[in-house]
């Protein structure tokens, strides 16, 4: 095991990139947003902020554990990860990396919707197959609750939505 | 008082939530087609979800553990609605039920998201934000349904709604800290609610040919929030439960 010494939020941000969303394992829960802040108090003590993607997300305590887990494994024994819906979680909060990478694994990314969010928004999704903006939504409700179900008439394949929220 | 109030506010809604989320979840692999059965299990999931957030939320305010809450009390001590605890039904009704009830939960949590009760009104937010994918739904099923060509089709669609209608009425039963929750500005209060909804289902039934009651001749089926409950309850109850006891650390 590696101890470092005072390590400062950056190094430890860095760290914490290698803990993935389950569902979605190219996504880090940081370019997800679901971290929401992190904080060191000058004792040292580390406090992590969490944030459910869905009030019912069922990963969010095997997400915990595994924040946990690379402080542990980087030495880090004064800490808290806190879940609350402080600032909760949007769409929105998605970095520019974490769209991409949705994108290379075959999900659309989400619009930007400053909270606005009605159906205009989910028909005609772009493509990520081939692009074209000719598609249906098929149903705002796919196989997880963080993605809807559509269909691209340009290249006649089915794909999901990241969707908005 | 005040804290007795939120207590009181908080369990209606959450035993709402749970009810109709194991309700919702009785269309998991019998949905008339794949979609819908996606929908209702998707829905019944965020329901369930949303329900335990609240349950947290008590817990943090003296109560018990969301697992004895929700799979330890009987029919009598659920704050619920009737309309929640009634049957699945066909298609038609859970359908209704679901656009009526719906309809009411995102104005309600809209409404709480500016609550003076700080963790209520962010959670409250977060919650909005999914429950725009429930009324989405039951707005497109209800402006298809609610004109189709096909007379059988559609009177059924208006029968369910007039069936559903008197228990939809019962959501709003007024709870005993009413004035209390509108002066602390924690809740403006279910006869607001109330005025609210009418306005937002009259809204989108009239892009269809589905009427509405007149609901001033209408008596609505009260008493669920004081624990009296219809013969259906207990049963689910049990059901739920039992799946809790067998294993009582499975996970949720
Ligand atoms: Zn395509």
């Amino acid at each position: 095991m590696v101890i470092h010494q005072n390590p400062d939020i950056d190094q430890i941000k860095g760290w914490l990139e290698e803990v993935k969303d389950p569902e979605i394992p190219v996504l880090s829960l940081l370019d997800m947003g679901v971290i929401t802040r992190m904080e060191m108090s000058d004792e040292g003590k580390v406090t992590v902020h969490m944030t459910p993607t869905f009030v019912g997300c069922p990963a969010m305590e095997a997400m915990k554990k595994n924040v946990e887990e690379v402080l542990d494994k980087n030495g880090i024994r004064n800490k808290q990860v806190i879940i609350s819906f402080e600032e909760p979680w949007s769409s929105d909060r998605l970095t520019e990396k974490g769209r991409e990478a949705l994108l290379k694994f075959g999900l659309a990314p989400p619009p930007k919707h400053g909270q606005v969010i009605d159906l205009d928004l989910l028909e005609h999704v772009e493509c990520p197959y081939c692009h074209s903006k000719n598609t249906l939504l098929k149903s705002p409700f796919g196989p997880t609750l963080c993605r809807s179900l559509h269909y691209c008439d340009n290249c006649k394949q089915a794909f999901e939505q990241f969707k908005p929220v | 008082m005040k804290e007795l109030a939120i207590k009181e506010l908080l369990y209606k809604m959450a035993d709402d939530l749970l009810i109709l989320g194991h309700r919702n979840s009785e269309w998991t692999g019998i949905g008339p087609i794949l979609e819908e059965d996606i929908a209702f299990s998707s829905m019944a999931q965020d329901k369930v979800g949303q329900s335990w957030a609240l349950y947290k939320m008590l817990q943090v305010l003296g109560e018990q553990e969301p697992d004895t809450v929700a799979f330890t009390r009987n029919a009598p001590q659920f704050h619920s609605c009737k309309f929640v605890e009634l049957p699945i039904g066909e298609y038609d009704f859970s359908l209704v039920r679901h656009f009526l009830f719906d309809t009411a939960d995102l104005l309600r949590f809209d409404l709480l998201s500016r609550s003076s009760y700080t963790p209520l009104a962010q959670l409250a937010t977060k919650i909005k934000g999914e429950l725009k994918y429930h009324t989405m739904h039951a707005n497109t099923w209800i402006k298809q349904l609610g004109s189709v060509e096909d007379e059988e089709a559609f009177q059924r669609m208006q029968y369910a709604l007039d069936v559903a209608l008197p228990f939809a009425l019962g959501i709003f039963e007024e709870g005993p800290y009413e004035q209390s929750l509108a002066d602390e500005k924690i809740f403006a209060g279910e006869v607001h609610l109330k005025s609210l909804w009418l306005e937002k289902i009259q809204e989108t039934l009239s892009k269809t040919r589905l009427v509405l009651g007149d609901v001033s001749l209408i008596s609505p089926e009260l008493g669920g929030r004081y624990g009296q409950h219809t013969e259906f309850l207990q049963p689910l109850l049990d059901e739920m439960t039992e799946v809790f006891k067998v294993d009582p650390t499975a996970e949720w």
